[in-house]
């Protein structure tokens, strides 16, 4: 009887194993399916105005680019504080909040951006969608850092300071060193993460048909384009967003497994 | 220099307690005028954007309801219907001197919100369970690996890669299968259970694999089945953590959008049935926002600051959950 009990579990714990790839498999074979059958090279070409992607690409790693570039120092500075400076509770509230950010909900994020930024600018722009991301990402940062420097052993810290290194540069030139690759991987999971949200740039950065640089105008962003042209009842609008779903899932799977292939290098 | 590094990383460090607060006082402030005209009846009050008059000189006294966003699939026709509500108002209080004005309330959403999740959960939490079991002790390590890292890439996909799929080729077999409509409660709620479903399974099998392999062991040695190390051993163990995942998946769930935007069917009526379509907190906001002013972009904050007080609390509960199990 135990040993029947015990198939019929085992046999349900696979099944259902199977029932979760097969759904996830089938979401990936319709999207490569779809995806290239709708994909041509000259979508790196144009721009959406003329049934292409190049603007909303360039536009989405802009966007992207500019959050990694404000939240990374910030995020990997607070990260050091929490781990290296802060002592007991501050540091533990800030460790439990980045935490509870990390899981707000991106949307609340945009609304808030929109608040503060958009509202007070006059207009949707480039800057409000990348300030949007940046949000998201700090949390990401900040526990990776956490996580990553409490992995270098004290004694690396104790020979710095004995060699008469103030703690700053002991942190910055041997504990960081020594966390390179930890936290080099989280933020390209991080950025892969930040590369496909939508909702947080849906009212603050918005989207354009057109290619621009200028941060200040509406900006073109290749998840928010993908919503617009989905609901688009022409054909031709949802072969180009199957087509941009394609290319942004390859974009972050490929990002995904660079940082996972960095660090099995290192542990190998 | 020191000092200076020290400073500027304490400052870093507090600018995710300056941000949360922000975030809190900023929506506060913007559904001000929201909440002050409606109260905490907004909760329950089901009418969104309505016309209702609420003084009547001429003979007849009955609330009159004028718009209605039934079947308005699109948002793009929102502001149309905003406008249309204007010109009726201002008619109406013309010619027969009523005195109108328009109303939001919450409930739709905020059951949509809670629906789709609690369908999410119970769709998600068996299978995530299964192939959590399935990757932590059924499956030998050569195929548990590349399967792992599997499901930790399909983590990672975006969601809105989730709603269209879902919208295109999921819901329409659903709605053969349940009979209804292809956007409603039930399809927005399974692909949001599809999209967590990897989220969870993946930080199962993690608080899984942090049994001792002794307990383990021993039970085996004393003659113990699978399914009994499972149920009596492992599960115990890493309850605490398990319970913790799901409040996490939970936690995203709610605040998802672009997965349930494509399928809730954006439209402010109650479901009747579980094949209807409705409308979340977050498609009300994504789909909304852009046409919304006065009070119904404050309508629209309100609905933020609940979801995102929602969360929060959600969050905190799992994170002191986990950190009492972990301690």
């Amino acid at each position: 009887m135990r040993l029947i009990v015990n198939k019929i579990v085992l046999g349900l714990s696979i099944f259902s194993a199977l029932i979760g790839l097969a759904f996830l498999g089938w979401i990936l074979v319709t999207l490569f399916i779809k995806g290239l059958s709708s994909f041509h090279f000259s979508l790196f070409v144009n721009d959406l105005i003329d049934g292409g992607l190049r603007n909303l690409i360039v536009g989405q790693f802009i966007l992207a680019g500019i959050a990694a570039v404000i939240g990374i120092p910030i995020g990997m500075v607070a990260g050091i504080y929490i781990r290296e400076y802060g002592n007991g509770t501050y540091a533990n509230i800030i460790r439990n909040l980045s935490d509870i950010m990390m899981s707000a909900p991106s949307i609340v994020i945009g609304a808030f951006v929109y608040a503060v930024i958009v509202v007070p600018t006059g207009g949707t722009s480039g800057f409000a969608g990348a300030i949007a991301l940046a949000i998201m990402m700090l949390p990401i940062v900040i526990n990776t850092t956490d996580n990553m420097l409490s992995l270098v052993p004290k004694e690396l810290r104790e020979a710095g300071i004995a060699l008469g290194a103030s703690k700053y540069k002991v942190i910055l030139d041997i504990v960081i060193k020594a966390a390179k690759v930890g936290i080099m991987t989280g933020i390209l999971l991080a950025f892969a993460r930040i590369i496909g949200e939508t909702a947080p740039l849906l009212f603050t950065s918005e989207t354009s048909n057109y290619f621009t640089l200028d941060l200040t105008q509406s900006f073109p962003s290749l998840t928010v384009s993908i919503y617009d042209l989905a609901n688009e009842p022409e054909e031709s609008s949802r072969d180009l967003a199957w087509a941009a779903s394609f290319i942004l899932t390859v974009l972050v799977l490929f990002i995904n497994l660079t940082g996972r292939f960095i660090t099995r290098n290192k542990k190998n | 220099m020191e000092k200076i590094f020290q400073k500027l990383s304490l400052a870093s460090a507090s600018l995710v307690f300056v941000i949360l607060l922000g975030i809190f006082i900023t929506l506060f402030n913007s559904a001000k005028p929201a909440i002050d005209e409606f109260g905490l009846d907004f909760i329950v009050n089901p009418a969104w954007n309505k016309e209702v008059v609420v003084e009547d000189n001429s003979a007849k006294v009955k609330p009159t309801v004028v718009a209605d966003d039934e079947a308005v699939m699109d948002e793009g026709d929102d502001d149309l219907l905003d406008e249309d509500d204007d010109m009726i108002a201002d008619e109406d209080s013309e010619d027969s001197s009523k005195i109108t004005k328009t109303i939001y309330g919450g409930l739709v959403p905020i059951v949509g919100t809670l629906l789709t999740t609690l369908i999410a959960l119970v769709f998600a939490l068996p299978i995530a369970m299964g192939i959590a079991v399935f990757l932590a002790e059924i499956a030998p390590k050569n195929i548990a690996y590349p399967i792992g890292i599997a499901i930790e890439l399909l983590a990672a996909i975006p969601s809105i890669i989730f709603g269209m799929w879902g919208l295109y080729y999921f819901a329409p077999i659903v709605a053969d299968l349940v009979g209804g409509y292809q956007v409603s409660l039930l399809t927005a709620g399974l692909v949001l259970g599809v999209m967590i479903l990897p989220f969870m399974a993946a930080i199962t099998r993690d608080s899984m694999n942090t049994t001792p392999d002794v307990l383990k062991e021993s039970a085996y040695a004393m003659g113990a089945t699978k399914f009994e190390v499972i149920k009596d051993i492992i599960f115990p163990f890493s309850k605490v953590g398990i319970i913790g995942s799901i409040i996490l998946a939970l936690g995203r769930a709610l605040g998802e959008t672009m997965a349930v935007a494509f399928l809730i069917g954006s439209i402010f009526v109650l479901p009747e049935a579980i094949n209807d379509p409705t409308i979340s907190i977050p498609v009300a906001m994504a789909n909304n926002f852009g046409e919304a002013s006065g009070l119904g972009e404050s309508a629209l904050f309100y609905l933020a600051f609940i979801l995102f007080i929602i969360s929060f609390a959600v969050i905190t509960f799992a994170k002191f959950y986990f950190l009492k199990g972990k301690k």
